[in-house]
């Protein structure tokens, strides 16, 4: 246990030893913010945070790949892989250690769009329950997609590939669930794969839990995307450490 | 208090590691020598239980690498070729991070601190960023990192690598003055070296032992300086 622990701090310390943190958290706050506002949400005349959490999914798209791209990539090319492996840890451990400390920084990042709730507040009385859910919603989501990056990392030793690679994976997840998305492939479909794929994506699940509703069906899809995804990055890991 | 047994490893159609055989008492201080390509690094990344054999075993302080390799590692002290470091920490903070994983706490971690950082002669470079360290001082952070829990059992691999002739001295020095109650496995090229520290050498080539006997024995059975004995014996067989 205690090197989860040691992993997860030193893990978490390095996002702000180095100016990455920074960087992310400005840029993420501004265009949360920015596509807030140019969504209408002055215009909507509503006290409630939907054109705020709306966008999530498309920010995230870009965002949580660039912070998971260096968690293994980083560590291979280094070679500092070779350390961390040859320490009493196991690859679980460490593949954890390493989510959970980024699962936080994303975390952080939401905490600190605590104006957005304070704004609303102030001007009229939102659904404290819904913004609730569209938090938890919104994280469950960069879990997701942090576990996706994780993965792709821990494929490549080159940042830029495993950046790229999980940007398209999470924007296929995300945009099979678009109404788009889904209203063009029901023209050659049949109906049982439309539904599929529209359970399958992330923008069906997230919308879900963000209108306020806990369901069994979205919360497990986050679980065993999350779950399934890190036991990839751990056999991957397992399989080709040293190559 | 190490014993390896046919010991195989390949990378796609290359085999680095061919069958290899040994033991290593307590006490010994084992260099293995051989060409670039040998097989060195990826013996040593077997033991400490980074690489996955293809078939053969080993055991470290009698505990197996296939079946416990966590128990191996905890047993272990291990630098890896280059001494890969995180290089955005500082000295001390990255030695308190072994220490996490290690899980050594409190007065022991302190005790502990206070005996490797003198030893390795890095004082003067505790808060300083890794990445501004030159590779000699990059070096014994390593090492230091492979003697913090004070192992039975330790593996360098090419620990003088890109040291002065000084800091060399001093490393060898070092290994000399652990030599009695460990168990050393150290590869390098440097053949005086293997003279200074070792009481046993084994020559590797193409991933197999061609030579298992002490440095003295070597010189005398050949009549010749090692410099000499390693090209009789590396040219020679592997043509």
């Amino acid at each position: 246990m205690h090197s989860f622990w040691a992993v997860f701090k030193r893990e978490f310390k390095s996002y702000f030893t180095t100016p990455l943190a920074y960087v992310f958290l400005v840029i993420f706050l501004f265009f949360s913010g920015h596509m807030t506002f140019r969504q209408g949400f002055f215009e909507a005349r509503q006290a409630d945070m939907r054109a705020f959490f709306a966008n999530l999914p498309l920010l995230f798209v870009f965002m949580v790949p660039a912070t998971a791209m260096r968690l293994w990539a980083e560590e291979r090319k280094v070679g500092s892989i070779e350390l961390l492996l040859t320490l009493p840890i196991t690859v679980t451990q460490a593949v954890l250690g390493k989510f959970f400390a980024a699962w936080l920084f994303l975390a952080i990042a939401l905490v600190l769009t605590f104006p957005m709730v304070i704004t609303v507040c102030y001007l009229g009385e939102p659904d404290i329950g819904l913004i609730i859910t569209g938090y938890l919603g919104s994280l469950l989501m960069a879990g997701g997609f942090l576990a996706i990056g994780g993965f792709f990392s821990a494929v490549s030793k080159n940042q830029v590939i495993s950046f790229v690679l999980s940007v398209v994976a999470c924007a296929v997840l995300v945009f099979a669930g678009m109404p788009t998305t889904l209203n063009y492939v029901s023209t050659f479909l049949p109906a049982g794969l439309v539904s599929a794929i529209e359970n399958m994506s992330f923008q069906t699940h997230f919308e879900s839990v963000q209108k306020g509703v806990l369901e069994f069906k979205d919360l497990s899809y986050f679980a065993l995307l999350i779950g399934g995804w890190l036991a990839a990055s751990t056999i991957i890991l397992d399989e080709r450490k040293g190559c | 208090m190490i014993s390896v047994k046919e010991l195989r490893r390949s990378f796609g159609p290359v085999v680095a590691v061919d069958g290899i055989s040994f033991d290593v008492e307590k006490g010994q201080v084992l260099g293995l020598i051989g060409p670039n390509g040998a097989g060195k690094t990826t013996a040593m990344r077997m033991l400490a239980c980074f690489l996955r054999p293809d078939s053969g075993t080993a055991t470290v302080c009698g505990v197996d690498i296939l079946k416990n390799p966590i128990g191996v590692r905890r047993s272990l002290g291990y630098l890896a070729e280059n001494a890969p470091a995180y290089n955005e920490m500082t000295v001390g903070g990255f030695l308190n991070f072994i220490y996490d994983v290690r899980g050594i706490e409190g007065k022991k971690r302190r005790q502990a601190l206070d005996r490797i950082v003198p030893m390795c002669s890095i004082e003067s470079v505790y808060h300083q960023t890794i990445e501004t360290l030159s590779k000699g001082y990059k070096r014994r952070v390593g090492l230091a990192q492979a003697l913090i829990h004070d192992p039975d059992v330790l593996i360098l691999d090419e620990p003088t690598d890109g040291l002065d002739p000084n800091q060399k001295h001093e490393v060898r020095r070092l290994i000399n003055k652990m030599a009695k109650d460990k168990c050393i496995i150290i590869s390098t090229h440097i053949l005086e070296e293997v003279e200074a520290v070792c009481s046993r050498t084994i020559i590797i080539s193409k991933g197999r032992i061609l030579v298992d006997s002490t440095p003295e024995k070597l010189k005398e059975d050949y009549q010749c300086s090692l410099d000499e004995v390693f090209r009789k014996i590396t040219q020679t067989k592997v043509a």
